[in-house]
C-alpha cells in the first residue's frame, strides 16, 4: 500500500526526469568533465624551478652537485655566482626561485667525513613553489652526496638528511587530487539536485498539491532522495572508471570498501540538501545556503589544504565537517589500500552525520505551515 | 441524514500581529453546496488553509468529515478534495498521468482508477486531452483537470478554492453544472469565490470581511434581510465597512 504509493511517486519523478533531460545530462556528462579536465588544470605539482648556485667552494664535488640538480627534470640552473648578494639579486628580478650556497671548503669537510652544512634558501612569495623547489633541492643534494659517499666509501654522519615519500612515491598531486575530486562531485550532484527539485516543486505549488493529500512525509521523502542516491552511485562508477582508463589510477584497496563510503556520504550529502530545501522557500535562498554549506566544506575537509597543518582549533572544528571522513577514506583506500578495519572510525562518524542529517530532512519536512 | 459534515468553532489564525482568521465559527451540512465570499485578503484562502490541514490553527477547532483538524490532519486528508486558487498539477506530465499519481496516493486500485478516470473524462469532455501534456492545456481545461484530480477518489468533501478565476463564462457556467453534479451524489462542496453572481448559484453562502463572518445565510434570506435584489448588492452593503484594502 504505502509502497504502491512509493512506485506512483518515483514514476512521477522518472517521468519529469525524461521531460526535463537536464538532471540526466548532469548526471552523465559532469563527472567526466570534471574528471577529464581537471586533472590536467588543477595540478599542484611544481615545476621550472631555477636554481641559484652560489658556488665558493669551486671544488669537483661542487660541480657534480650542480650537475645533480641540473639532472631533476623539475629543477634547472639559472647561474653559477661568486656571491650570495648576486643570487639574490637574480631572486627579486623573478629569474630564481630556490639559492643553494655551497660554503668555502665543503668538499674537504665533506672528504673528512663531517657533514658540512649547505644552505638552501627559497623565494617565499610563491609560497608551494618555493617550499617544494627547495626540498627537490635537498633531495637532489643529498641523493648526489650519498652516491659520492657510497663511492668513495666514505661513512656520513647518521644524521644526515634522508627524506622520502610514503604512499605517493612520485609526489604525484594528480593522485591525491582524484579521489577528492570524486568527493566534489557526489557534493554536487546528491546536495544540489534533490533541494532543487523539492524547493522548485515549492515554487510551482505542486508540493501543496502532494501535502494535501495522506501521503507520508516519509514516502514523499524518500521519493525525493532514491533518484539521486542511484545518481550518486553512477557518478561515482563513472568518475571511477575515467580515473582508471584515462588516468591509470586504481584504488589499491577495496572497490566495496569505497562503494560503502560512498552510500554513506551520498545521505550525508542528500539528508543535507533535503533539510536545507525544506527550509528555504526559493530556490535562490537554498542554493545561497547550500553554497556557504559547500564552501565550508571544501575548505575545511581536506580537499585541497592538509587538516594537519590547520591552527588546532580549525582542526577541532573539522570534526564536524563530513566530508573530512569520506576525504580520508578515498584517499586511504585509493593510495594506501586501507582495509575497512583499519579506518571504521572514520565509517562510524560518516554513519553517524547520514543519520543525523536523514534525520534532520525528515524533521524538518512539515506537511503543514 | 443532515448531519454537519464541517463544524468550525472559534477557528484563528495570526501571522504575526496580523490576525488573518478571527474566530469563525460556522457548520456545513452534508451534500450542501456552501459558499465562502469575501473580497481579496479577507482570510477565505487561510481558512480554507486550515480546514484542509495545511495549515496550523492559532486557537479555535474544526473538525472535518468527523475528524479533528488540530490533531487528526492526515485523516482529514483522506476523505477531502482541495482544488487550490494557482494550478497545481505537473505540467510535464500528460492528463491521465497526473490523475493516475492521485489516485494512486489515495490508495485506488489500478481497476478503480481505470473506471472512474473513464467516467469523469467522458463526463468532463476530456477523452481526446488524455495523453496530452498539462502544461499546453489552454486555462479552462486545467481547472477541469485539476477539479477532476481533486474529485477522482470520491471524496466525501471537496474545497474549491476560486475554481473559476480566469475562466470564460462559458467554461464558469460548465463549471458550476459540474459542482451541482457532485453535490447531488452527495459531496458536500465548500467553495470560495469573488464572483458575486456564482453566490446564488449555492445553497448557503458566508461573507467574510477582514477575517470575521459578517453574514451567512441562504442567498433568498440574505436578499430579504438586507432588502437587495441580487447577493452582489447584499456583498456591497455587508463589505462596504471593510478596512482592509481589496481591490474591489
Amino acid at each position: 500500500m504505502k509502497f504502491r504509493i512509493l512506485m506512483a511517486l518515483l514514476r512521477k519523478e522518472l517521468l519529469l526526469m525524461r521531460a526535463n533531460p537536464f538532471v540526466l545530462r548532469v548526471v552523465l556528462a559532469l563527472p567526466v568533465m570534471v574528471m577529464l579536465v581537471i586533472p590536467l588544470v588543477a595540478s599542484m605539482d611544481v615545476r621550472n624551478v631555477s636554481v641559484a648556485v652560489v658556488n665558493l667552494d669551486h671544488s669537483p664535488l661542487a660541480a657534480r652537485l650542480t650537475a645533480g640538480i641540473e639532472a631533476v627534470g623539475e629543477l634547472n640552473i639559472a647561474g653559477g655566482y661568486d656571491s650570495y648578494a648576486g643570487a639574490i639579486d637574480e631572486v627579486e628580478r623573478g629569474r630564481a626561485d630556490v639559492v643553494l650556497t655551497i660554503p668555502r671548503g665543503f668538499a674537504r669537510d665533506f672528504s673528512a667525513g663531517r657533514m658540512p652544512s649547505l644552505d638552501i634558501a627559497a623565494n617565499g612569495v610563491n609560497a608551494t613553489k618555493g617550499a617544494t623547489g627547495a626540498s627537490y633541492v635537498a633531495g637532489a643534494v643529498s641523493s648526489t652526496l650519498a652516491a659520492v659517499a657510497e663511492a668513495e666509501g666514505i661513512v656520513l654522519p647518521e644524521d644526515a638528511p634522508a627524506m622520502f615519500n610514503l604512499f605517493n612515491p612520485t609526489l604525484n598531486f594528480r593522485n591525491y587530487m582524484i579521489p577528492g575530486l570524486m568527493v566534489m562531485l557526489i557534493i554536487m550532484i546528491c546536495g544540489f539536485l534533490p533541494a532543487m527539485n523539492i524547493v522548485g516543486e515549492k515554487e510551482s505549488g505542486t508540493i501543496e498539491a502532494v501535502n494535501v493529500t495522506p501521503v507520508g512525509r516519509f514516502t514523499f521523502v524518500l521519493s525525493k532522495l532514491i533518484p539521486y542516491w542511484v545518481a550518486g552511485l553512477i557518478v561515482v562508477a563513472e568518475a571511477m572508471l575515467i580515473g582508471r582508463v584515462v588516468w591509470g589510477l586504481a584504488p589499491l584497496g577495496s572497490v566495496c570498501v569505497l562503494f560503502l563510503a560512498a552510500v554513506l556520504f551520498i545521505l550525508v550529502m542528500s539528508g543535507l540538501g533535503v533539510a536545507i530545501a525544506n527550509v528555504s522557500s526559493t530556490i535562490l535562498q537554498c542554493i545561497f545556503v547550500m553554497f556557504a554549506c559547500i564552501m565550508v566544506f571544501q575548505l575545511m575537509g581536506g580537499l585541497f589544504t592538509p587538516i594537519n597543518s590547520m591552527p588546532s582549533w580549525a582542526r577541532m572544528l573539522t570534526l564536524a565537517v563530513p566530508p573530512r571522513y569520506y576525504i580520508e577514506i578515498m584517499r586511504s583506500v585509493y593510495l594506501k589500500g586501507s582495509s575497512f578495519a583499519e579506518i571504521w572510525t572514520q565509517f562510524a562518524a560518516l554513519a553517524a552525520f547520514a543519520a543525523g542529517f536523514c534525520a534532520l530532512a525528515a524533521a524538518t519536512y512539515r506537511k503543514r505551515a | 441524514m443532515n448531519s454537519d459534515v464541517i463544524i468550525v468553532r472559534n477557528l484563528t489564525k495570526r501571522f504575526g500581529a496580523f490576525t488573518a482568521v478571527d474566530a469563525i465559527s460556522f457548520s456545513v451540512r452534508r451534500g450542501e453546496i456552501f459558499g465562502f465570499l469575501g473580497a481579496n485578503g479577507a482570510g477565505k484562502t487561510t481558512a480554507m488553509r486550515m480546514l484542509c490541514g495545511l495549515s496550523i490553527p492559532t486557537s479555535g477547532s474544526a473538525s472535518v468529515a468527523g475528524c479533528d483538524i488540530v490533531t487528526e490532519p492526515e485523516p482529514v486528508k483522506r476523505n477531502i478534495g482541495y482544488m487550490s486558487q494557482r494550478f497545481a498539477l505537473y505540467g510535464a506530465l500528460t492528463v491521465m498521468q497526473n490523475l493516475r499519481l492521485f489516485a494512486t496516493v489515495y490508495g485506488m486500485s489500478d481497476a478503480d482508477f481505470r473506471q472512474s478516470a473513464r467516467t469523469l473524462m467522458q463526463w468532463l469532455d476530456m477523452e481526446s486531452l488524455a495523453d496530452t501534456t498539462v502544461s499546453s492545456l489552454p486555462v479552462g481545461w486545467k481547472q477541469k483537470l485539476a477539479f477532476a484530480a481533486a474529485t477522482i477518489h470520491n471524496p466525501s468533501v471537496l474545497f474549491l478554492d476560486e475554481p473559476t478565476g480566469g475562466v470564460d463564462p462559458i467554461t464558469r457556467r460548465r463549471f458550476w453544472e459540474l459542482i451541482y453534479k457532485v453535490a447531488s451524489e452527495g459531496m458536500t462542496v465548500f467553495v470560495t469565490t469573488h464572483y458575486l453572481d456564482e453566490a446564488e448559484y449555492c445553497d448557503r453562502v458566508c461573507i467574510m470581511v477582514d477575517g470575521s463572518i459578517r453574514a451567512l445565510d441562504t442567498p433568498a434570506e440574505l436578499k430579504k434581510k438586507y432588502k437587495c435584489d441580487t447577493v452582489d448588492a447584499v456583498f456591497r452593503q455587508v463589505a462596504q465597512t471593510a478596512l482592509r484594502s481589496a481591490d474591489a
